[in-house]
């Protein structure tokens, strides 16, 4: 029983308490820069959760092997190799997801999230519970990014998942990079007040 | 002419942090005071124009005859890229001491600002050639230092203003950063 919850905690943490987008600040370049859309950021974040929950499956079945010194080097070769499994499969299946996140994909290898959450926990943990952990970030990020994207795509091009509701342009400059710093930075601030006002 | 106008271009027209949006994580990380900022950026610029020009010369005479480039892109440039910034510390810890002191922290941290694995991916996409590349990598680390010292000179000034409670740390910063980054957009068919 009492496992069940951890289970449940340990998913449901990376949702809002340590949303890795809004409490944590990390994995900031492919949230501000894929966002121009809710469905490039829902198939960003999909694409993360893939790499994350596989690579901490992974490394956390290989804790054992691996050389506590090279440990890092073994953990990118791990996230590399799932990355560029997803980058194929888009390619591949979702071409017009591939044109429209471009270097964004392979550049999965370098969000701060992925490597972070080998680092602190899957190396750590056993296989089961890296899995959650992994889940739970994984859909904390994506959750976080198609908010942020419905928020820039209902502003800057008046339409919602791609269907429009307004006629005629939204304000251009929410889908280019700065109303990607302004939305995030905005969003952050909402999250501080709402929580602050709770303590 | 062609590649003054290619380092224009990286540094004010497509800045890597205002326009493209990379390499995100460092510039919030080290952009509170003016001289740490300036040392991340000699850093990155360093890093950045050696990564590209070995990336190039992998993908161009390695991977590429081999028919490797689609599947084993990512995993090589990242590996490289993390063995050559290991190799800058050896080298300029042995070499010279007051450089490596001085950028010290910012080596380490450079392998995962995704703004070198970026501009690796981005100058084989653009199929550009190892001068443009070499010359497109070190424009892009430029305008980095260039953005990461604004932004470092206005945090400095923002510690004495009042900012409102929620607003505090992050969130400003970034909202800073949009308009600094509205500012860029007037450079914009400049080249």
């Amino acid at each position: 029983m009492s496992a069940k919850i951890n289970q449940w905690q340990n998913f449901s943490k990376g949702l809002l308490k340590e949303s890795p987008t809004f409490s944590l600040i990390l994995g900031m370049c492919p949230t501000l820069a894929v966002t121009s859309s809710a469905q490039n950021g829902l198939g960003m974040g999909l694409a993360t959760t893939f790499v994350l929950t596989l690579s901490n499956a992974l490394i956390s079945m290989l804790k054992s092997q691996i050389p506590d010194k090279v440990r890092i080097p073994c953990f990118i070769v791990v996230i590399a190799a799932f990355t560029t499994i997803v980058d194929l499969l888009i390619q591949g299946y979702v071409p017009a997801l591939a044109a429209s996140l471009g270097v964004f994909i392979p550049l999965i290898v370098v969000n701060c999230i992925v490597l972070g959450r080998a680092e602190a926990f899957a190396s750590k943990n056993g296989v089961g519970s890296s899995i959650v952990d992994g889940l739970g970030m994984g859909l904390g990020f994506t959750i976080a990014l198609t908010i942020l994207g419905m928020i820039r795509e209902a502003l800057g091009a008046g339409s919602f998942f791609g269907n429009k509701f307004i006629d005629g342009d939204g304000i251009i400059v929410f889908i280019l990079a700065p109303g990607a710093f302004m939305v995030l930075g905005f969003l952050i601030a909402l999250i501080h007040y709402v929580s602050g006002k709770k303590h | 002419m062609e590649y003054i106008l290619l380092i224009i271009s990286t540094i004010l027209v497509n800045n890597i942090v205002f326009a493209q949006t990379l390499g995100i994580c460092p510039f919030l990380g080290v952009s509170s005071k003016i001289s740490s900022s300036v040392g991340m950026g000699a850093a990155v610029v360093f890093v950045i124009t050696i990564a590209t020009l070995i990336t190039f010369l992998i993908n161009q005479y390695i991977l590429v005859p081999l028919h490797l480039d689609a599947f084993l892109q990512t995993l090589v440039f990242i590996l490289v890229i993390a063995a050559l910034v290991q190799m800058v510390e050896i080298i300029l810890k042995k070499v010279s001491p007051s450089l490596y002191s001085a950028l010290g922290i910012f080596l380490p941290l450079i392998t995962t600002n995704c703004a070198v694995l970026g501009v690796a991916l981005l100058v084989i996409q653009k199929e550009y050639n190892l001068l443009e590349s070499v010359v497109y990598g070190f424009g892009t680390a430029v305008g980095f230092g260039f953005a990461l010292v604004i932004m470092a000179g206005i945090r400095e000034q923002l510690e004495l203003a009042s900012v409102p409670k929620g607003m505090k740390g992050n969130p400003i910063t970034l909202v800073t950063a949009g308009i600094l980054a509205l500012a860029f957009m007037g450079f914009a068919n400049l080249v």
